[in-house]
């Protein structure tokens, strides 16, 4: 009843006839895969957007555990609880279907989501499969062990606590070896915030001991002058940053890191953040069509350039150049696919003038913060979104006020995604 | 029904992290269904107003350091919003943030946000 409602109040309002009311007909169901910051967003604002939509979130987890923060996890400030969220009264709240399931395929032709034993297929289908990790290239880095032994913690999980723990109990004066893979990954800042809050934690902790940054990139990758000026001036000999440091092999036992430029590095723990592309999920359903990495969308619904009626968000998109995969950026690419595919539901048009903003905060200590801002336009020439010119910036130095901004950030994004 | 913020059975941990926040409001209300676009809604502003709710909460209503921005009128908004485009409000990130619309985008999101009324929520 509310559905058929909802559509004579959206052709009404629209004054449109019969062709789009058979499209609006045909979209009732919608299955949302992945409950992260893209996935969650996307389900709750489905369904304020239009609440007759009959909206599936395919999650695994019980419990939402964000990324950003996980930096302080490992510097000590924060608990692991602190970035957890239950997906069962969220879900409840918004009256979503939550299968608490694993996806294990899905059909992007028939639009069919398959996990165990069962099949179904629904109108739209919207992924969010965050990011795989690739150790392809690195050589030592295919097993299990050396997975265990060698921490990413670039998911948030038992990973932060594993490297949380190394480093805690390395001993004085040993040295520590951050590897950030090459560009694009998720979290353009947070390797140069982890670089910050370690080296933070070892002035405190284990004063005579050393970080190695070996970055694969030319540079810093945002933040630039932020970062660097705080570790020259609060750091000096303690953070030492090498640049175009491309891994070829990690001995896992030995701690052993082999550069292609750079000879070889001993550490006492390693962090190798690995190469990313875009999920098995994606991957494995043909979607990731950039460079076999990335998922090709369109920005005014993210609907991916390949596979009609199938909606791709977050980390495993391809962004607009500028665009950082970030889970504020997953949070506001859902807000514009749910809402086109809300008004496609209703029989209207998705709105052509998207406008999203970025807001990104980094810990440089426990204390302290950083942030980039941008303003993101569709630009209806390039059909990209493009930063609006004269809009955004950095913070001019860290700051104990923006240390506060972070945290009531990262407290409200949570509750907006998956609140 | 209206959610304390103050004992929520749900709610992270991390504001309470965060010392020296703000006073906050003492209720939120909880989500509620948008509106399914009736005649004059103004659609454009109702999705770049659903940027702003990562940081200032959904529907405006935010935890900590007085990002709540429901429940204020749309002249009080609109100013706000006006005065940090200008630079004559200091901001850490708003003068950087305004700065990419237009003063009548601006203008409309805060309609959008001054309009909004809590609706209880379906169960």
């Amino acid at each position: 009843m509310i559905g058929r409602r909802g559509f004579a109040l959206g052709l009404a309002a629209a004054g449109l006839a019969a062709p789009p009311l058979a499209r609006a007909q045909a979209l009732r169901t919608v299955a949302v895969i992945g409950g992260g910051f893209a996935g969650a967003t996307a389900a709750k604002y489905l369904r304020r957007f239009n609440p007759a939509l009959e909206v599936t979130l395919f999650e695994p987890s019980a419990a939402f555990l964000m990324c950003p923060l996980s930096n302080r996890v490992i510097e000590g400030g924060l608990h692991m609880r602190d970035l957890a969220r239950d997906y069962a009264p969220y879900a409840g709240r918004h009256g979503l279907r939550w299968v608490q399931a694993r996806v294990d395929a899905v059909d992007p032709g028939r639009r069919e989501v398959r996990f165990g034993t069962e099949r179904q297929v629904f109108d739209r289908l919207v992924l969010a499969p965050g990011v795989e990790f690739d150790y392809g290239n690195i050589g030592g880095m295919g097993s299990a062990t050396a997975q265990a032994r060698v921490p990413h913690a670039w998911k948030a999980g038992p990973q932060t606590i594993v490297l949380r723990n190394q480093l805690r109990q390395m001993p004085a004066g040993g040295v520590v070896a951050l590897h950030i893979p090459r560009a694009p990954f998720r979290c353009p800042p947070g390797p140069y915030e982890r670089a910050s809050l370690v080296a933070h934690l070892l002035q405190q902790h284990n004063p005579r001991a050393k970080l190695l940054v070996f970055d694969a990139n030319a540079e810093i990758q945002s933040k630039k002058g932020l970062f660097s000026t705080l570790w020259r001036e609060r750091h000096g000999a303690r953070v030492e940053y090498v640049p175009d440091a491309e891994l070829e092999h990690v001995d896992a036992a030995a701690l052993m890191m082999r550069f292609k430029m750079h000879g070889v590095q001993r550490a006492d723990v390693i962090n190798l953040i690995p190469p990313q592309r875009a999920g098995l999920l994606a991957t494995q359903a043909g979607l990731a069509n950039v460079g076999g990495r990335w998922c090709g969308v369109g920005f005014l619904d993210y609907e991916s350039t390949i596979a009609p009626g199938v909606h791709m968000l977050g980390d495993a998109i391809q962004g607009s150049p500028g665009m950082p995969k970030s889970g504020h950026m997953a949070n506001q690419q859902a807000k514009v696919c749910a809402a086109a595919i809300a008004a496609l539901s209703l029989g209207l048009e998705p709105v052509a003038s998207p406008i999203i903003a970025n807001t990104c905060y980094s810990f440089v200590s426990h204390a302290e913060a950083v942030h980039v801002a941008a303003v993101f336009r569709y630009d209806p020439a390039s059909r990209q979104m493009v930063p609006a010119p004269g809009a955004g910036g950095l913070s001019e130095a860290p700051s104990r006020v923006e240390a506060l901004y972070a945290m009531a950030w990262a407290s409200n994004i949570l509750e907006d995604s998956v609140g | 029904m209206a959610r304390s913020i103050t004992s929520p059975p749900d709610r992270p941990r991390l504001i309470r992290k965060a010392v020296g926040l703000a006073a906050r409001a003492a209720l939120v209300m909880a989500p509620a269904a948008l509106a399914q676009a009736p005649a004059g809604t103004d659609r454009e502003a109702e999705l770049w107003a659903a940027s702003c709710m990562a940081c200032h909460g959904t529907d405006g209503r935010a935890d900590g350091v007085a990002l709540t921005i429901a429940d204020r009128s749309e002249a009080e908004l609109a100013a706000a919003l006006l005065a940090f485009k200008a630079g004559e409000r200091r901001a850490t990130v708003m003068h950087q943030h305004t700065r990419g619309y237009s003063d009548e985008e601006l203008r409309r999101i805060a309609r959008w946000f001054a309009n909004r009324r809590p609706v209880v929520r379906r169960p």
